[in-house]
């Protein structure tokens, strides 16, 4: 069977790639369905400076040595498709992709990381490049002399909104909590710059504009008072969220839909496996993806010769 | 240059030159930045499924690349990639940031529609 696969890995992020690598060396049939972009977060990063062994290296070509390495060895990667149905619960797993194709396979790699999170006010989707952004570097220099607001309390808002301030003659921190939660240094460079000028307690609950972004709509959180602030630009850093929305009720989510695994990052369905952002731990980073990965690939390489084994012994005795 | 696979528009003469060669272009104008790769990957991948589409790239900060910067079509535009979408030398769609590969496809379905195969006619 072409579309049968020993392993089947959903995302090719830093963990997916990484797993692709260890089997395809390992001569188990692999096949990594993707998304979005292959690379996944790690092409959002202009410049990883540490992961060990390479000095510094932009995103994107670390995403693009990794899918090399996989595909030389004989991983096979498809990418910006979509999974529309996927069973995991019975001894071959099934995943359709697309509502058409069909992919069968003997265990399941899930590596589907996360994603920044939206604000989800009124208008957000509409102003995505006229106004609204997600990505400091490269779109900074669209706001030049103009004021801006950027959305969270975390270290990339922090940092991102004193690095705006190179092109931006104002800029808006605006965060829900009374407080941040951003490292010290961080909410005191913010607090040092002159530009930086802070709105606490309060959400944004609607984007307003024409052609482009005019204006938002901030509703604070104690007093429910709503007020518009005539705007530019509006940059959006309140964290990430698992991609984990297709698994809900198929596998073990925790309370923040991470994906819970053991040491093995084995889940709890029998021949599925998870690594990387989306399953539950404290710290994410490109190594420690790539570690998930590594681990996840070993156990179902495990698996899948176990039930190889099984199945000749099955054979001897029949 | 952007290191992708594409065709690259390094000049507003080979600019012309596409346009004038081809009835249907997509032109991404960007960096090699992260809202950009992603619709790099999707234009190469797309390649082979639409022949009737010529799909090329130009780097954002080229001088020459004032001719996708000054269009009256990206004059909302605030987030990089700005995406051309051509026909007949007329630009028929623009778009601002990234775009997945389902947005991409449905413009490229809704203006350059693929000719019908000659062996499926009736
Ligand atoms: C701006 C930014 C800067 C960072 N900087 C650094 C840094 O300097 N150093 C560092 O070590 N780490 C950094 N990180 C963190 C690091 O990039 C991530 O921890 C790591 O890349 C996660 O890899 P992953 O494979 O788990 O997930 P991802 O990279 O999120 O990959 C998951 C892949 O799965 C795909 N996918 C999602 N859902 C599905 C689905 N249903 N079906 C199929 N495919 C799906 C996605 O499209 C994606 O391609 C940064 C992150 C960001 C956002």
């Amino acid at each position: 069977m072409d579309n049968h696969f020993d392993v089947i890995v959903i995302g090719a992020g830093a963990a997916g790639l990484t797993a692709g690598i260890y089997l395809s060396r390992a001569k188990v049939k692999t096949l990594i369905l993707n998304e979005g972009t292959v690379g996944g977060q790690m092409v959002l990063t202009h410049e990883i400076a540490n992961y060990p062994g390479v000095e510094n290296i932009s995103g994107y070509e670390l995403a693009r040595t990794m899918k090399t390495q996989a595909q030389k060895f004989g991983c096979i990667i498809k990418s910006n498709l979509k999974i529309t149905s996927l069973d995991l619960k019975g001894e071959i797993k099934r995943v359709v992709v697309n509502n058409k194709d069909i992919y069968t396979s003997d265990t399941i790699i899930i590596s589907t990381g996360g994603r920044s999170r939206m604000i989800g006010a009124i208008g957000e989707e509409n102003f995505k490049g006229k106004g609204i952004s997600y990505c400091a570097t490269c779109d900074g220099d669209f706001f030049q002399d103009k004021e801006i607001i950027v959305v969270g309390g975390g270290n990339s808002a922090l940092e991102e909104a004193v690095s705006l301030t190179k092109y931006a003659s104002k800029v808006t921190i605006i965060h829900q909590f009374d407080h941040f939660q951003a490292l010290e240094h961080y909410v005191d460079e913010a607090k040092e710059n002159e530009k930086i000028s802070f709105i606490m307690e309060s959400k944004i609950i609607e984007f307003i504009g024409d052609e482009k972004l005019d204006a938002v709509k901030i509703q604070n959180q104690s007093t429910q008072e709503i007020t518009e602030i005539k705007i530019d630009g509006v940059f959006i850093f309140i964290g990430y969220v698992p991609n984990t929305e297709t698994l809900q009720g198929i596998i073990e989510l925790n309370q923040w839909k991470e994906i819970v695994v053991d040491k093995d990052m084995k889940t709890n369905l029998p021949g599925v496996f998870a690594a990387g952002d989306s399953i539950q731990k404290k710290y994410r980073q490109v190594t420690t993806a790539v570690a998930d990965g590594t681990i996840a690939a070993l156990s179902a390489a495990e698996y899948c010769n176990n039930l190889k084994k099984e199945l000749s012994e099955h054979e001897l005795v029949h | 240059m952007l290191k992708t696979n594409l065709t690259h528009v390094l000049s507003e003469k080979d600019h012309a030159e596409l346009l004038q060669n081809n009835e249907n272009v997509m032109i991404c104008c960007g960096r090699m930045g992260p809202m950009c790769i992603p619709v790099y990957e999707v234009m190469e991948e797309l390649e082979g499924e639409y022949k009737n589409i010529k799909f090329a790239d130009m780097e954002f900060d080229s001088p020459d690349a004032k001719i996708i910067r000054n269009l009256p079509e990206a004059k909302s535009f605030q987030g990089l990639p700005f995406t051309v979408y051509y026909k007949n030398g007329k630009v028929v769609k623009a778009t601002s940031s990234i775009q997945s590969r389902d947005q991409v496809t449905a413009i490229l379905d809704e203006h350059f529609k693929q000719p019908v195969n000659e062996t499926t006619q009736n």
